[in-house]
């Protein structure tokens, strides 16, 4: 392809993603536009195609960023080259959708015709129009009886500012005004600009780990080419790498000759370390690197730390093994070792909230087939000493003597809520429960409200959400960021079991609170740890005073009756049962704890389970 | 020396707590089952010609639901295909309501039966009601009555505990009538709710109510203090009996030692390999009609899986594991295999170890499984 070539194609790229709030039906869209540009054959067709793991379909949710290339054969005759990036919806992964965003030149807008603008919405075009995306409004959904297309087109331009008055009105269920959303990317997302002449100076916005080609890079070009053989250099780390393989997906990996500017698609080149390809990095010719990097990545931060421990000690290194296979695809995900005395060798990890930890947790038991143990989630103190000194502290057993601390200062963030306006009471009653200072609240047309409180962090990442949910019938919706830190009353409450202090399950609470959560803390692990062969106390203390105490009484029978006349395999597979039942538990001192156990914090205002 | 199983599949009703292989007795083909059942253990006798018997074992199912003239068949053929030594101990298992006259007693005493194990499981009308068996406790004592006028004198009745509608004083009083009834043997098992019984639909629908975990531990020890103090020594989880009449067959299986399987669903066990016959009455009978083992899966048992199993199962027993034995067999001892395992379990107050045996103390009894555990190696799960 000669330059001349080069600027022609460029002309017809568009990239583009499309943000929403979640379920309001980017991943239909998305599979609509794949099937209007033939790009995957009817009976390939699978509902929310570019969400590959099987946890993003069993829970409708995107978490990995896809880019595929699509072809579309535009009114004016002219075919022209989509790369569709689809992002995550929820608001643990909004630093993904930020750097997916950085990819595009435009951003494909999907409003619930029936729910209207919801908060996530509101964070996700924010983060579209701070890089500057020329934004295209859909409305879908309009075959839902409840649909109110009008309605939502002037939220549209009350909240968000921008014209809504030629919205195109879908339904990603039956495939009503696709077409048209296709011709309005075409003219209303601009082409990407960018010298095929110029050194490489490309984005990295995702990788991925694979076996056989190492770290595969997802980038957008934005100045310059690269093909098979060249020498290309990550600027973060200065490495240089000879690159093996470029392509696009469409949905699957095609390789191609070569990519050139405004591309987006693939990159291979058998890059082993993993620490070396972060995301957000810039990739640059190895012969004439640019000067400087690319901009506009936001440096993200985990905002919650838990405990990772495989249950089997032996387990440590395939955990080490595992985490960083996933650190891989997951830029957000953070870990240091740590050593519990209650749970020997693991990680501290760092997660944007309890979906991502969630995630990562399911992603290791599933794909890597390791047992954990997960401690209840912290958030990172700033905890003054007496000698003036400040410490970071994510992991409550790490608290300093509490004689020594001067104060302890927790995060807070701004939690913005939309609700409407019958739930005004229940909504401002939880958030004074968890401790919220009122800052403001604005009607946003007769029915909503957007109700503004400064939290501490710790109260929004156990169960805020949920509640949130189940006090307003799952109209609320929530958004927050981090504003800074604040002294608060807190003490830290540690756990005996048996006797002996838990240092997994030592957690740092309000004064206030702390009677409480004591008390519902140690029934719920009453009701978590089986009846095992003696009795045990479980108390809660701070410091040495106890606050709070329950019993588990001992079994006294566990002993099969019945041989089954010669059949011993049945006998067999009982006992290897309770065994591999034991396999799930971490022997603390002589006391069984199952995996659950250590998250009983967060489970203290569900109902009491069953009884064993 | 190997003991010989026998199953009879049918019933004349089917109790709610029940899984072993069984079907209602009516429309049955019972009669052929009789002579394709003998047929099986020609065949497999073909195979082990001198592998003496020692003891036989008629089992179910509910062996008395056959007919006196189906009985008489079975057992003229087995003493034929099967004959024990002078003796040696012939078992036949008994629903109380079959012995209310005396035909099937004298087909069982005329074939050389000399051992009955009668199915009574409470003493309480209600409770026998609500868990499906039809006898009622008149029937019962009418039972022992009749089997002791046709000279049989070493019998065992099966009693169950944590039934549901059972309490603690009503198997209290099971357990007074059981012994004022002054047998030889007694068998008492707690509840298990197994899957496909009419008790694991109703657990599964939270319908039924079942007496606590502390009530079957209080019942458990009540039965062994009651027994003891009646002369009848504990030498097994659930057995019982005055001295010289524990069950040889039984002590087979726990002492992991060889026994043939035959009728349907029937598990054997030789010389490592383990074997079970087709379930299902029509595909036990079909292999058989061409002169086929009905035999459905084999297993060789690896030795590692042998020495789990002659750990939990010799555990059972009072008597415990014989140390020798273990070492003969396997030619290794129990510390070669399970390092300190054995002291360990010592020093918690569950096992007792005097150098000749390791047996379970009465706390390790209650807790069986929980020692049983420790003696899977490490990679049993993977090997299946």
């Amino acid at each position: 392809m000669d330059q001349q070539q080069m600027i022609d194609r460029q002309k017809h790229i568009r990239n583009f993603s499309i943000v929403a709030h979640i379920d309001h039906g980017k991943s239909t869209i998305a599979d609509r536009i794949l099937e209007l540009t033939h790009t995957v054959a009817e009976r390939d067709m699978t509902n929310q195609l570019l969400d590959t793991m099987p946890l993003e379909r069993e829970r409708g949710i995107t978490i990995k960023l896809n880019a595929v290339e699509l072809h579309y054969h535009a009114k004016d005759g002219e075919t022209y080259i989509f790369h569709l990036i689809d992002t995550p919806g929820h608001v643990d992964f909004s630093y993904e959708v930020s750097r997916s965003l950085a990819a595009c030149e435009g951003a494909v807008l999907v409003v619930d015709a029936a729910q209207g603008v919801q908060a996530q919405t509101l964070a996700n075009v924010y983060l579209a129009l701070d890089n500057d995306l020329e934004i295209v409004p859909v409305i879908n959904k309009i075959d839902l009886p409840s649909a109110q297309p009008d309605e939502v087109k002037k939220e549209i331009e009350d909240m968000i500012g921008i014209d809504a008055s030629n919205a195109v009105l879908t339904s990603g269920k039956t495939g009503v005004g696709i077409p048209e959303l296709l011709e309005r990317i075409v003219h209303d997302i601009p082409a990407p600009t960018g010298d095929v002449e110029a050194p490489l100076k490309a984005l990295i916005f995702d990788s991925k780990y694979d076996n056989y080609r190492g770290a595969v890079l997802s980038v957008r070009l934005f100045d310059g080419t690269v093909k098979v053989g060249d020498q290309i250099q990550l600027m973060s780390t200065g490495k240089t790498y000879e690159v093996t393989e470029v392509g696009v997906m469409s949905p699957d990996a095609q390789p191609r000759p070569m990519l050139m500017a405004g591309d987006v698609g693939y990159l291979a080149a058998s890059i082993k370390t993993v620490q070396d390809t972060r995301v957000g990095d810039t990739v640059t010719s190895a012969t004439h690197p640019v000067a400087k990097p690319l901009e506009g990545y936001r440096q993200i931060q985990p905002m919650v730390y838990s405990g990772m421990y495989p249950v089997e000690n032996a387990k440590y290194g395939e955990l080490r093994e595992a985490l960083e296979k996933l650190q891989l695809n997951d830029a957000a995900l953070e870990f240091t070792p740590e050593t519990s005395q209650a749970l020997g060798f693991g990680f501290r990890c760092g997660f944007l909230g309890l979906l991502h930890m969630d995630v990562v947790q399911e992603r290791l038991e599933r794909e890597y087939d390791l047992d954990l143990i997960m401690t209840a989630p912290s958030v990172d103190y700033h905890v003054i000493t007496t000698d003036g000194k400040t410490h970071v502290v994510d992991n409550p057993a790490d608290m300093p003597d509490p004689t020594t601390i001067k104060e302890i200062q927790e995060p807070y963030v701004k939690a913005e809520i939309m609700v409407l306006s019958d739930f005004i009471g229940a909504v401002m009653e939880l958030c004074q429960r968890k401790r919220g200072d009122y800052v403001t609240m604005d009607y946003l047309d007769k029915y909503r409200v957007s109700i503004v409180y400064e939290m501490p962090l710790s109260e929004i990442i156990y169960d805020f959400f949920d509640e949130l949910k189940s006090s307003t019938k799952g109209y609320a919706s929530l958004d927050y960021d981090l504003v800074g830190y604040r002294a608060s009353d807190l003490v830290k409450m540690d756990i005996l079991i048996n006797g002996e202090p838990v240092d997994a399950l030592s957690f740092i609470v309000h004064k206030d609170f702390a009677y409480q959560q004591g008390r519902d803390i140690t029934a719920q692990l009453k009701t978590t740890i089986p009846r095992q062969q003696f009795e045990i106390p479980i108390q809660a203390a701070i410091g040495n005073k106890i606050i709070a105490r329950t019993t588990v009484k001992a079994y006294r029978k566990n002993v099969l009756a019945k041989c089954y006349g010669g059949d011993i395999t049945r006998k067999r597979k009982l006992l290897e049962k309770q065994k591999a039942g034991k396999k799930r538990m971490k022997a603390v001192g002589n006391v069984e704890i199952p995996q659950e156990a250590f998250m009983a914090v967060l489970r203290t205002n569900e109902e009491e389970t069953h009884d064993r | 020396m190997a003991a010989a199983y026998i199953h009879i599949p049918f019933c004349e009703h089917i109790c709610y707590y029940c899984n072993f292989n069984k079907v209602f007795i009516q429309g049955q083909p019972v009669d052929e089952y009789i002579t394709r059942l003998l047929q099986e253990i020609k065949l497999v006798r073909a195979q082990y010609p001198d592998e003496p018997i020692e003891t036989v074992y008629i089992g179910g199912g509910t062996p008395s639901a056959l007919t006196p003239a189906q009985m008489d068949r079975l057992l003229a053929g087995v003493n034929d295909l099967l004959p024990l030594p002078a003796g040696g101990e012939f078992t036949v298992e008994c629903n109380p309501n079959n012995l209310l006259t005396m035909d099937l007693l004298h087909v069982f005493r005329d074939h050389g039966v000399n051992r009955l194990s009668v199915g009574v499981q409470s003493f309480d009308d209600a409770v026998l009601k609500k868990i499906g068996r039809t006898h009622r406790a008149a029937d019962v004592y009418t039972a022992f009555k009749n089997a002791r006028a046709a000279g049989f004198e070493n019998m065992s009745m099966d009693l169950i505990y944590r039934l549901p509608g059972q309490t603690y004083d009503n198997f209290a009083d099971s357990l007074r009538q059981a012994v004022s009834l002054d047998l030889p043997h007694y068998a008492t098992y707690s509840l298990i709710l197994e899957q496909r019984t009419v008790f694991w639909n109703l657990m599964r629908a939270g319908k039924l109510n079942l007496p606590n975990d502390d009530v079957e531990a209080d019942e458990y020890e009540l039965a062994m203090d009651y027994f003891s103090q009646h002369g009848l020594h504990q030498y097994e989880i659930s057995n019982f009996a005055k001295p010289g009449y524990e069950s040889v067959h039984n002590k087979k299986y726990w002492q992991n030692e060889d026994y043939f399987g035959f009728g349907a669903g029937a598990w054997g066990y030789l010389d490592r390999d383990r074997y079970h016959d087709f379930g299902p009455i029509q595909q036990y009978l079909k292999p058989l009609r061409s002169n086929h083992v009905p035999v459905f899966a084999r297993q060789l048992v690896s030795p590692e899986e042998q020495m789990e199993e002659q750990m939990f199962l010799g555990l059972r027993m009072n008597a415990g594991v014989d140390r020798q034995r273990f070492a003969q067999r396997f030619g290794l001892t129990i510390e070669n295999v399970y390092g300190q395992t054995v002291p360990q379990l010592v020093s918690q107050g569950l096992l007792t170890d005097d150098g000749g045996h390791v047996a379970l103390t009465k706390r390790g009894r209650f807790i069986g499984n929980d020692v049983f555990e420790k003696f899977l190696l490490p990679d049993t799960t993977l090997r299946d």
